[in-house]
């Protein structure tokens, strides 16, 4: 049974106004007679019953189980590998990057590791960072979008919030600020090692990996037409921490300057202090072969990007994908926990229905 | 300490001496020595500000309200550098506040300004150097002489000199001082009377001593030293400001106190502040959500500190601090994160509470004056409402008091029976047919004196309507216009004489010293001696006439113990007998009788009247004891019975009171026995009710005595287990079927049992479920109401009433009631809610009053519910740190979830009206404050905590397992983050409103419904475009790719109903397993007998 229904109001029993009496001259301080005046505007009044809600809660039930089940398998058929190449390890082929760090020298390592299972499909390759506070607010707060986005005044300027990395020996620094100071630098090259041990570079895609209209939109470069970024940049100095300027990221017009999509991916700073960033894409091979076939690979790793200040660790991870995302089973498992709470209490209410719910209502219609 | 303070603030002149000496025409002396006195102006200032200081006097007003200090702080903090939001996020709401409640208050001062300018600059004619002069009436001194005409207020107190009438009096209405309507005679000294022109009292040279101001608007003695002999001047010879000139053509007075000295201005009393329980519990809540405010504010202070004991977190290579934060000092930058993180908090007290219960009790009020049911067709009103402050409060009253007369009555007297000579009468289409006795006729001589005693005992006024100008009343006399309408200052006294008429002997009018009668189509004419008026203490009034024949007469008339007693000869038995009759039938009664003097006997009561009248010292005492000589050794004429009708469904009233748990008290300046027996005719008091009295104690011991006995036998009776009953039993008590009782107190009694006894008494009036107090003079009510409602339960009262002698109580009580009768306006002007009919209150208690105070109730907790799920998961974000987005901070409370609750507080029925006021019982389920108990305001604020923290950590969760959510492989970031937290606070804050709602109108619907709609469409417009004004562009395209990721769906959907379906679940089971009456009758009236057939 439903216990709600469109109160059908009664007829209202008032005449209107004076209408009665004829004179339209008689003018008296009676209210309207209109059903919002006269609160008795139509209305539906739920009531939250066993009846009521029962078949709810068995529909929440049996919608949610499935589609618990749906989304846990989905995320567990989604593959993912991840390799720490911090070298805090003393056995960690890239523990004497991590000692020794200094900006003018480069210093390469390789890791080596394997592939259970064959990962079909795009791969995603990440850059992993930890205790790293991109969200700490005055660092988020430190980056100036209207530079970003192609202001020219803002790039002669930068804003007051790039501080202390505004400028840089008078020269306005572009791109300003803490974020962009602080990019991610490593370069990540991985290789397969085909069974008869010859290492066979991956090709790794580099667009597509910011938001469209991030890279279309959010970012430009400054000096609209002017494809010569060195001349837009030439009165700007280059992030301190930087190895090259801004307009020396890439050779790709397309893909150098802010609109670098490394960069841009890097100025989305991440919610919570261990966040992954997307690298590169291993766009799947025609063929029927894997992607990345069972096997063993080497990360390449120039590593310049230092961690060991604030204890951070640096990960590559290689996953696949869905529909839904990477790998994460957190929905899976709430709807099917969610569901079946729905469920089971939908059968307590039933039992409640039966028990009290007549008796409840038969008593008061007596009364 | 009042006084002193009054006198600082200028309400007071400082007193150098007990009198003021006017001198008539400012004519001082020009020899001796005179110290001049000094005199306030006659500038009446009712305003608050003036142009200079209206900004900063307002504003510190204003501020005063703590919740508007508290906004003001947090403005001022955010105003400081380094804050996580900016300043207009508080400071505009702030803002928006103050400059309505600014310009709603500079409106109304404006008003009163241009009033006070009206009043103050309206023309007035000055008697100065010999000349009539027209001035502005704030130029008026005190000694000046004023002229007056018809239909004119008077500028400031005035005293009488002389009216255009030969014997110097004048008629004036006091209506808008007191409330009464009828006419007053005013006099004039004999020597001063005859000046009726300007010359004249040009050479009138005369001294006015009187009392400093003061404000009692019946006391006034002073001596007019008109060369010689010194007069006496008594109220009757004031004028009062305020009051106005009727049927005379002009007056000239002398202005004694001016401006803001006037007995009006003194009694011109700001009305206080009445505030509402849920006001009360409101602020309660605001101060512990100030505690978890600051507490969470040191807490993410010091968690800040802690984590940023080691500089790799302070300062990361990557995210180094300017010069200046790093020089600045260390208890400096304490304080400001302090500050910073309590102004990101401060949310959680939201000015828009504020703003948005103001809306709803203005808003919200309407409801009651649209309210056909509460419409009186006859007198065409409408009910009204003075302060819509009060709305939630008419949803909590405990105790009701009620004036009898004009509240549980109609007020409008109809002569009934009388009692002539131990017979009794009855009126029969104007005749006075003999009880028991068939056509004889009654004894001529007997009935004669009866009736014209009646006829001539008053001091009603006759008012010619079509009359222009007083002239001679007697010239239309003799021509018995019909347009001849009786004034009288009590309703009984106009039926009385109105009855006389009927019968044959009319009062014609009065002239000077005459008063006229025709006696069955014979005219007599009285010579009016003495008026010894009427007064609350002796309850009688009594004239001294010349007879036609030169006889002196007295007649008296009054409460039939002020008259029986004194009373020697006449059928007293029997009239007392008759009296208690007509006591019984509900009738008032007066007692009329009459004392002939001898010429020596009158002799003496002249002179001794005369010597009491112009004492200067303890005029009055001596004034009643010379009233008590008089006034004895009666011949007692016979009684009168004078019905008051009941008020339409009174009895059902006070019943749905009662069954709502109402207690109802009813405060009466009646006679016991009245009192008594209307309290049975409209229900208050059942014929199976035990009935105890404490009447006519005479002393403190007895009163006490008697009151230990009342309190043994309400033991015995009710609760033989029970020694000491607590309130708990008394509450059970009244809903079962033990004897109830009801108390009967005579405001003598009541006095002693206050004085001494207050406990007891309180005692025994808990266990009565009906208390009837009768002789109640005004200010008694008023204590009666306030002792009540200090009372330890501290319960809410309602005082309901009509008269001028309401208004104390009226104003006394929480909830003051006006009712629209007869008697002026004076209590429905200092009411809170006004209404034309006693019945009305029943659906103003029930129905609206159950409505207002769910629906604030509601508010209130869902606003700080909202506010919770609000700022935890900012609070949350500090262990991860947070950046906040002020656009939506600030429009949180502002846009996308205020329109719903407002809307609800607005129209939500929790059950049917007519339910609500069929089952009065339901009225319990509220009271007590019980939507706002601390229990509920736990469960809230819990609830706000859940919500937030499955907000939180299902959206951390989902992001925090550090994978893409999109079907393209691309990461979120911080933004995206707290969109998604928003994003399901919003949605899940506006459908736990959904869940509360049991009334959905479209417009529930449309804000239900159009603010999510609406927060979805803000957010893609919001984060659609690059802002060009703005610095950041932070949430661009964030709210798109959100909803472009299949997971943020599940994910909304999830966390939306984790949060909600434990509520409903919880709903469901009270709902099931501990029905409240509320939620029973909601089935039983939704239901339609028909589906239960299942």
């Amino acid at each position: 049974i439903m216990a709600s229904s469109y109160g059908a109001k009664e007829e209202d029993g008032h005449h209107p106004g004076s209408a009665g009496l004829g004179g339209a001259a008689i003018r008296t301080k009676k209210p309207d007679n209109t059903a919002f005046k006269q609160q008795r505007l139509p209305a539906w009044q739920p009531i939250l019953t066993a009846g009521t809600v029962l078949p709810a809660f068995f529909i929440i039930g049996l919608i949610f189980i499935p589609i618990g089940i749906g989304l846990y398998v989905t995320s567990n058929n989604i593959k993912e590998f991840e390799l720490d190449y911090t070298g805090t390890d003393m056995s960690s082929p890239c523990f004497n990057c991590s000692q020794s760090w200094n900006s003018t020298n480069t210093c390469k390592c390789e890791l080596f590791f394997s592939l259970d299972q064959p990962f079909e499909s795009n791969v995603f390759m990440y850059y992993g960072l930890s205790n790293f506070y991109q969200n700490h607010r005055r660092y988020v707060k430190s980056r100036d979008d209207s530079q970003l986005n192609g202001d020219e005044r803002s790039l002669k300027e930068p804003s007051k919030e790039c501080e202390p990395y505004r400028t840089n020996e008078n020269k306005p620094i572009a791109p300003c600020g803490a974020i962009a100071n602080s990019m991610f630098n490593d370069t990540l090259d991985l290789f397969y090692i085909d069974p008869n041990g010859k290492k066979r570079p991956i090709s790794l895609t580099k667009k597509g990996i910011a938001w469209w209209t991030d890279k279309h939109v959010k970012f430009r470069n400054p000096g609209g037409s002017n494809s010569n970024l060195t001349t837009v940049f030439k009165d700007t100095a280059k992030p301190v921490n930087w190895h090259k300027p801004v307009y020396e990221l890439d050779v790709d017009i397309e893909n150098n300057g802010f609109i670098n999509e490394d960069f841009i991916v890097w100025m989305r700073t991440a919610a919570l202090p261990t966040f992954r960033k997307l690298y590169r894409i291993i766009q799947k091979n025609n063929d029927m072969t894997p992607t990345l076939p069972r096997g063993n690979y080497s990360l390449a790793v120039t590593y310049n990007y230092p961690v060991r200040s604030f204890e951070g660790r640096k990960r590559m991870i290689l996953s696949t994908i869905s529909w839904m995302g990477g790998k994460n089973p957190f929905l899976g498992i709430a709807y099917i926990t969610v569901g079946s709470i729905c469920f089971f209490l939908g059968v307590v209410l039933l039992f409640i229905h039966h028990k009290y719910g007549n008796r409840n209502n038969s008593s008061d219609i007596a009364s | 300490m009042i006084r002193w303070i009054r006198q600082q603030l200028g309400f007071d002149p400082p007193h150098q001496s007990d009198t003021r000496t006017v001198y008539i025409a400012n004519k001082f002396p020009q020899h001796g020595h005179y110290i001049p006195q000094r005199f306030a102006d006659n500038r009446i200032i009712s305003s608050k500000y003036t142009i200079w200081n209206f900004i900063p006097k307002n504003l510190f007003e204003q501020f005063r309200r703590i919740a508007n200090f508290y906004f003001l702080i947090i403005f001022l903090v955010q105003v400081s550098p380094d804050t996580p939001t900016s300043p207009i996020t508080s400071g505009l709401p702030l803002f928006f506040v103050i400059t309505v409640t600014a310009i709603k208050q500079g409106y109304e001062d404006w008003l009163r300004h241009k009033a006070d300018n009206e009043v103050n600059g309206a023309p007035v004619f000055v008697v100065r150097s010999g000349s009539l002069v027209q001035t502005r009436s704030k130029n008026i001194r005190v000694g000046d002489i004023v002229r007056v005409a018809k239909d004119e207020t008077f500028p400031a107190d005035l005293v009488l000199l002389s009216s255009d009438r030969a014997e110097g009096t004048c008629h004036i209405t006091t209506t808008s001082l007191d409330g009464e309507t009828n006419l007053k005679t005013h006099y004039s000294v004999p020597e001063t009377a005859v000046s009726q022109s300007v010359s004249r009292l040009e050479s009138l040279q005369a001294v006015v001593e009187c009392q400093q101001p003061e404000a009692d608007l019946y006391r006034y003695h002073s001596q007019s030293d008109h060369p010689n002999p010194p007069h006496t001047l008594g109220p009757e010879n004031l004028l009062l400001r305020g009051a106005r000139l009727k049927n005379t053509k002009e007056i000239f007075g002398v202005a004694v106190y001016t401006g803001m000295e006037s007995k009006m201005a003194l009694n011109y009393k700001c009305k206080s502040q009445k505030r509402s329980a849920v006001e009360k519990s409101m602020n309660t809540f605001l101060i512990i959500y100030l505690g978890i405010l600051l507490f969470e504010a040191i807490l993410s202070t010091i968690l800040k500190y802690a984590w940023q004991a080691e500089n790799k977190w302070d300062e990361p290579f990557y995210n180094q601090k300017t010069d200046q934060e790093r020089n600045s000092s260390q208890i400096l930058k304490f304080i400001s994160d302090f500050l910073a993180f309590l102004v990101l908090y401060n949310f959680i007290i939201p000015i828009s509470l504020y703003v948005t219960v103001e809306m709803q009790k203005f808003l919200g009020s309407f409801f009651i004056g649209w309210d056909l049911d509460l419409y009186h067709e006859e007198s065409d009103q409408k009910a009204q409402v003075n302060t819509s402050d009060l709305n939630e409060e008419l949803g909590q009253v405990e105790y009701v008091f009620t004036d009898k007369t004009g509240t549980l009555t109609e007020n409008e007297m109809q002569f009934r029976e009388c009692s002539i000579n131990g017979i009794k009468y009855q009126e029969i289409n104007g005749k006075l047919i003999p009880e028991g006795m068939t056509e004889d006729s009654p004894d001529g001589a007997e009935e004669e004196l009866f009736l014209k005693a009646v006829s001539l005992c008053h001091t009603v006024q006759i008012s010619y309507d079509q009359v222009d100008g007083p002239g001679d009343p007697f010239s239309h006399a003799n021509g018995f216009s019909p347009q001849m309408e009786y004034y009288a200052s009590s309703p009984d006294e106009k039926a009385l004489v109105e009855a006389t008429k009927r019968m044959g002997v009319t009062f014609i009018g009065s002239h000077g010293e005459i008063m006229e009668i025709k006696t069955f189509g014979k005219a007599e004419k009285y010579k009016l001696l003495h008026v010894l008026e009427f007064d609350a203490d002796r309850r009688r009034m009594s004239v001294i006439l010349q007879k036609p024949s030169g006889e002196k007469v007295l007649f008296t008339k009054g409460a039939e113990s002020a008259v029986l007693p004194y009373s020697t000869s006449g059928e007293i038995d029997k009239t007392r007998v008759h009296v208690d009759e007509f006591a019984l039938k509900g009738l008032r009664t007066l007692v009329v009788a009459c004392r002939h003097f001898s010429a020596d006997e009158y002799q003496e009561v002249d002179r001794r009247l005369h010597e009491a009248r112009t004492a200067l010292q303890q005029r009055e005492e001596r004034l009643v004891e010379v009233f008590n000589f008089i006034e004895k050794d009666l011949e007692l004429l016979g009684a009168t019975g004078v019905e008051d009708k009941l008020q339409d469904k009174v009895q059902e009233t006070i019943e749905s009171l009662r069954l709502a748990g109402i207690k109802v008290w009813v405060l009466t300046g009646d006679k016991h026995e009245t009192a008594v027996s209307v309290s049975l005719s409209c229900g208050h008091f059942h014929r199976t009710m035990n009935i105890l009295e404490l009447v006519k104690q005479k002393s403190d011991s007895e009163c006490a005595e008697q009151l230990r006995r009342l309190a043994r036998r309400y033991n015995t009776s009710a609760h033989p287990f029970c020694e000491t009953p607590s309130p708990l039993y008394t509450l059970f008590r009244s809903e079962s079927h033990f004897t109830q009782h009801g108390l009967v107190v005579d405001g003598a009694s009541l006095s002693l049992a206050l004085r001494e006894h207050e406990k007891l008494f309180m005692e025994v009036c808990k266990n009565c479920s009906a208390v009837l107090c009768c002789r109640m003079a005004p200010l008694q009510k008023a204590k009666v109401v306030r002792l009540l409602k200090t009372s330890p339960e501290k319960p809410i009262t309602l005082a309901i009433g009509d008269g001028a002698n309401d208004v104390s109580m009226i104003q006394e009580a929480h909830v003051g009631i006006g009712i629209m009768g007869k008697e002026g306006r004076q209590a429905v002007r200092n009411s809170d809610y006004a209404i034309a009919r006693f019945k009305f209150l029943a659906k103003l208690l029930l129905v609206h009053g159950h409505f207002y105070y769910i629906r604030i109730a509601t508010l209130v907790q869902y606003f700080f519910y909202k506010n919770v799920c609000f700022i935890t998961p900012q609070f949350l974000y500090q262990f991860f740190s947070w950046m906040s987005n002020i656009v939506y901070l600030t429009l949180y409370n502002i846009c996308f979830t205020s329109l719903p609750i407002l809307v609800y507080s607005l129209f939500e029925q929790l059950v049917h009206p007519h339910v609500l006021q069929s089952k009065p019982a339901l009225y319990r389920d509220i009271s007590k404050n019980s939507l706002l108990s601390f229990k509920t305001f736990l469960y809230w604020t819990f609830l706000g905590f859940c919500h937030a923290f499955i907000f939180f950590f299902g959206s951390y969760t989902l992001m925090g397992e550090d994978t893409t959510l999109m079907g393209n492989g691309q990461m979120f970031g911080n933004w995206t983050f707290g969109t998604l937290v928003f994003t399901v606070m919003v949605i899940t804050v506006t459908l736990k409103l959904a869940l509360e709602t049991h009334f959905w109108t479209w417009m529930n619907h449309f804000v239900t419904w159009g603010s999510i709609a609406f927060y979805f469409i803000f957010s893609l417009f919001y984060g659609g475009i690059i802002w060009p004004f703005l610095h950041t562009q932070d949430m661009y395209f964030i709210f798109v790719q959100l909803l472009s990721s299949g997971s943020a769906w599940f994910a909304i959907f999830i966390i939306v109903i984790t949060c909600l379906f434990p509520d409903v679940i919880k709903k469901v089971f009270y709902r099931h397993l501990q029905p409240t009456s509320t939620q029973k009758s909601q089935v039983s009236v939704r239901l339609p007998p028909q589906t239960l057939q299942l």
